[in-house]
């Protein structure tokens, strides 16, 4: 997708002027639906009105101007980054402008669902189009006023200049631009005229985090609140029997303790009286359906790979004749744990049920779809219901779900009263939504040193890959290829959490592709660049992944990482992986301490198209990479009697600072659409990890945690 | 329920609560100083960290019982009017991710450089690993607060 693709849209279906009483132009966007895959504009634009829109433009009579984003910020950057690149087309200098929260309302907006790495992917065009119309409309009535052609005059650093040298700011024309007609068929600059996109831009919310300013939902506080505290069944497959809230009554600052469904709300006065009422709560629980243990899940799992009833996801040549020909098979099973998402913000939401209207605030990547599941369920009209976001401490798919405002909604209707839902960490751990629990069995075919074969069978608790996950690479790589997938329905709730599938099917794969380069005698990363040769991009609509990207994305790592001309005494491991259309390849570098392992570097090449904000960009990636590194060593989640093994951080173990290698991370250049990096960096991680660690103990790893197969580690550790 | 006299960044505050709560919900409920965060509520995230009497602990495990005349500095009292060397550090580098942890982060760093004001990679490393950061802006902390270590030399 090149840069300078014509844009699609129509400007009108998308944005609407109007004068600011107060002096100034006002431009409404949508910024969600620009950014959504499948949203189309509306039908009828004779009847747009401002509450059409969900993001504004204000410029100022001091030229100024003021961004207000509803795009849900969950550390990502997109509050920083979307706003560069509008900023970029209107052509006002970084410095002039600031980015604010806008007032979210699913009344009137009803497209506001982000998510997916794709914010910057889908808002590239839309926001840059906006940039430059508004541009546009204000050299128009610069012109208008000097009486000379639109055609003589040009804009930058938000000043206006015509071929008489004459001069005006932004904020000059800013009144009159707002009557003028929506200009069409605007131009937008091209990479070089660039000048904050490409650029550092720090973090709009710097000043406020770091001084500690409330900004999070857990910091908001809203007059007469009850701060709540919720007991849910401990174990999946639970509910109540009877309870005694005696204690829990006499716990000084609780006002109130009340049951719906199988869990009890204690509302109090402040949050520690709220959270030492429910440890005093006694309940009475008993068995609702069956209580799981992970024993039992591995079971289930291995029958599925092993049983013939699997879905098929894709399906090339003929594998099965493939294998009866072949001179060698490899065959491998890897297995991973459920895995919490450990927001470091526990979830938590305001809600307040009023005869008016139903008040909900908090963190919450999906506002629209919460905000119709809780007029359904307190039987409000949608009308009745205002959402505010607040910025989320972290996200990692928790905070799609929104379970949470749920209860908080329904404690207020039941209550009649402001509360605000705080989970302690030991509800969040133990009140989630997994990521599930997968086993992977691949083999593959050799014959006269090519691959010839690849069967890949996943067995995954409750859900399995989606989409265009099974026209990954290696498809298209490898002329006999099959992909299936079958799955265990359990009662423990299980759904997306950062690159979700690949996370752990990006693991399996590149270690699978490391031990078939040792059984043919080939370099790892020359296996990869061969198998691409064999990959005609376009050709398959499924596979959208492109060849030479990845190629030039491993090329990239290979030079940057010294691979194969490194130090005596480090030993490296490879990765590369597409997902969420971005292209990454990372070589991971240890060294031995004591015989054991030491994770010291880690390599990334990543192919991003445009990168637009690099300081942000480097940060996702660093964080996805150290995300993935942490979780294949350390992050171990099971079950036994439904319940779940680990609730706090003094058993669960997150990837802390000593054990966190540098991260380097390169971009490969070029002028193609930008892409999303929430998630993309993450996936290679793992596979990289294993494969070093093996190139240095000879050990293969198919089982995460790799800790728990890796003697001594923790010994390692503290020498 | 007790009276408790306490100076929180400079000022003199009097609060009435029960015994056995922790200074985090203090600071959050009582006195809307909401800088700090409440991460774990046992002391093994770091994101709740203050100074009590300019050393760096963990707000989320220490009851007011223990804390009668107590000197507190919250990541709202860390400087007056402009930023603190090791702030300014973590802006330069644009540190934060999601941003939840940084106030814990910050709090652990200051107290450290204050110890060791010239540390090297492995002392910071070790000093900053109580501290978890979920989005892992973990290399941009550990440089951030050898910055900070060089501006305040």
């Amino acid at each position: 997708m090149e840069n300078q693709n014509k844009f699609t849209l129509s400007r009108r279906n998308f944005i609407r002027t109007s004068a600011l009483a107060s002096g100034g132009l006002l431009i409404g966007f949508n910024f969600l639906t620009s950014c959504g895959e499948t949203a189309a504009p509306p039908v009828d634009i004779s009847k747009l009105d401002f509450k059409d829109f969900n993001a504004f433009i204000k410029i100022a009579e001091n030229g100024y101007v003021t961004i207000f984003s509803p795009n849900p910020e969950i550390g990502q950057g997109v509050k920083t980054s979307m706003p560069m690149i509008i900023a970029e087309e209107l052509d006002v200098p970084w410095d002039h402008v600031s980015v604010e929260q806008g007032a979210l309302d699913t009344t009137n907006f009803s497209r506001q669902v982000a998510g997916g790495s794709q914010s910057i992917r889908f808002g590239w065009d839309a926001l840059r189009q906006t940039g430059a119309t508004a541009k546009q409309m204000l050299i128009n009535a610069a012109a208008a006023k000097w009486g000379v052609e639109a055609s003589t005059c040009s804009a930058s650093n938000g000043i206006i200049k015509n071929s008489n040298g004459d001069e005006l700011g932004y904020g000059d024309v800013v009144n009159e631009a707002a009557h003028l007609e929506i200009p069409e068929d605007v131009a937008l600059k091209t990479t070089k005229d660039y000048k904050i996109i490409g650029k550092d831009a720090i973090n709009v919310d710097i000043d406020a985090i770091i001084t500690g300013k409330p900004l999070f939902g857990l910091d908001y506080v809203a007059e007469n609140m009850s701060y709540v505290s919720v007991i849910r069944p401990p174990a999946f497959g639970q509910k109540i029997n009877t309870f005694d809230d005696t204690a829990a009554k006499a716990v000084n600052g609780v006002s109130e303790v009340v049951q719906f469904g199988d869990k009890i709300a204690v509302l109090a006065s402040n949050t520690w009286a709220a959270m030492k009422g429910k440890k005093t709560l006694k309940v009475q629980w008993t068995n609702d359906s069956n209580l799981e243990n992970t024993a039992d899940h591995d079971a289930e799992l291995f029958k599925i790979l092993d049983g013939k009833n699997l879905e098929i996801r894709r399906e090339d040549g003929n594998v099965k004749q493939a294998f009866a020909e072949a001179d060698k098979v490899l065959e491998r099973t890897y297995e991973s744990p459920f895995l919490p998402h450990n927001c470091m913000e526990p979830m938590n939401f305001y809600a307040n049920v009023t005869a008016d209207k139903v008040h909900l605030v908090g963190p919450i990547q999906t506002p629209a779809g919460t905000a119709r599941r809780i007029a359904d369920l307190i039987n409000r009209s949608e009308e009745d219901i205002h959402l505010e976001m607040t910025r989320m401490g972290g996200g990692f798919g928790r905070r799609l779900y929104g379970d949470f405002a749920l209860e908080a909604a329904e404690i207020s209707n039941l209550t009649k009263q402001p509360v605000k839902v705080i989970f302690s960490r030991e509800d969040d751990m133990a009140a989630g939504i997994y990521r599930p629990a997968i086993k992977y069995r691949i083999a593959a075919s050799i014959k006269d040193g090519n691959v010839t074969g690849y069967h890949l069978k996943e067995a995954a608790i409750n859900s399995n890959m989606y989409g265009l996950i099974p026209h990954f690479f290696p498809a298209g790589a490898i002329k006999n290829y099959k992909v299936e997938s079958g799955n265990y329905q359990s009662n423990i709730t299980t759904g997306a959490w950062r690159a979700p599938y690949t996370n752990f099917l990006a693991f399996a794969e590149q270690s699978f592709f490391d031990e078939l380069a040792e059984l043919l005698e080939t370099d790892p990363i020359q296996l990869r660049l061969d198998l691409l040769k064999n990959v005609k991009d376009g050709e398959d609509p499924n596979i959208q992944y492109s060849a030479k990207r990845m190629t030039d994305t491993i090329n990239l790592v290979a030079k940057k990482s010294n691979w194969g001309n490194t130090k005596d005494g480090i030993y490296q491991g490879f990765a590369a992986y597409y997902s969420h259309n971005t292209h990454v390849a990372e070589v991971v570098d240890i060294t031995l301490k004591n015989g054991l392992p030491l994770v010291e570097k880690v390599t990334v090449a990543v192919d991003c198209g445009i990168v637009v904000n690099p300081t942000g960009a480097k940060n996702q990636v660093e964080g996805g990479v150290i995300d993935g590194i942490g979780h294949a060593m350390y992050g171990d989640f099971s079950f036994e009697n439904g319940q779940p093994q680990h609730v706090n951080f003094n058993t669960y173990r997150l990837i802390r600072m000593k054990e966190t290698p540098i991260i380097e991370t390169y971009f490969v250049d070029n002028n193609l659409s930008p892409t999303g990096l929430g998630e993309p960096g993450l996936p290679p991680a793992g596979g990289a990890l294993a494969n070093a660690i093996k190139a240095a103990t000879g050990q293969l790893l198919t089982k995460q945690p790799f800790v728990k197969s890796i003697q001594k580690y923790e010994a390692n550790l503290k020498v | 329920m007790a009276s408790y006299n306490l100076k929180i960044n400079g000022k003199a505050v009097a609060v009435t609560v029960d015994d056995d709560t922790p200074l985090l919900w203090v600071l959050r409920d009582e006195l809307n100083l909401v800088g700090t965060k409440f991460g774990c509520g046992i002391a093994q995230c770091g994101a709740c960290t203050v100074h009590l009497d300019g050393t760096a602990v963990r707000s989320c495990s220490i009851p007011m019982a223990s804390l009668e005349g107590a000197n507190i500095t919250t990541i709202e009292g860390l400087s007056d009017d402009k930023l603190h060397p090791v702030q300014e550090a973590w802006k330069e580098l644009d540190v934060p991710q999601c941003g939840y942890c940084q106030a814990g982060q910050i709090m652990t760093a200051t107290s450290f450089l204050k110890q060791n004001p010239n540390p090297n990679s492995e002392q910071i490393r070790t000093a900053m690993n109580g501290n978890l950061c979920r989005c892992a802006s973990y290399n941009r902390i550990e440089k951030a607060v050898a910055l900070a270590a060089k501006k305040m030399s």
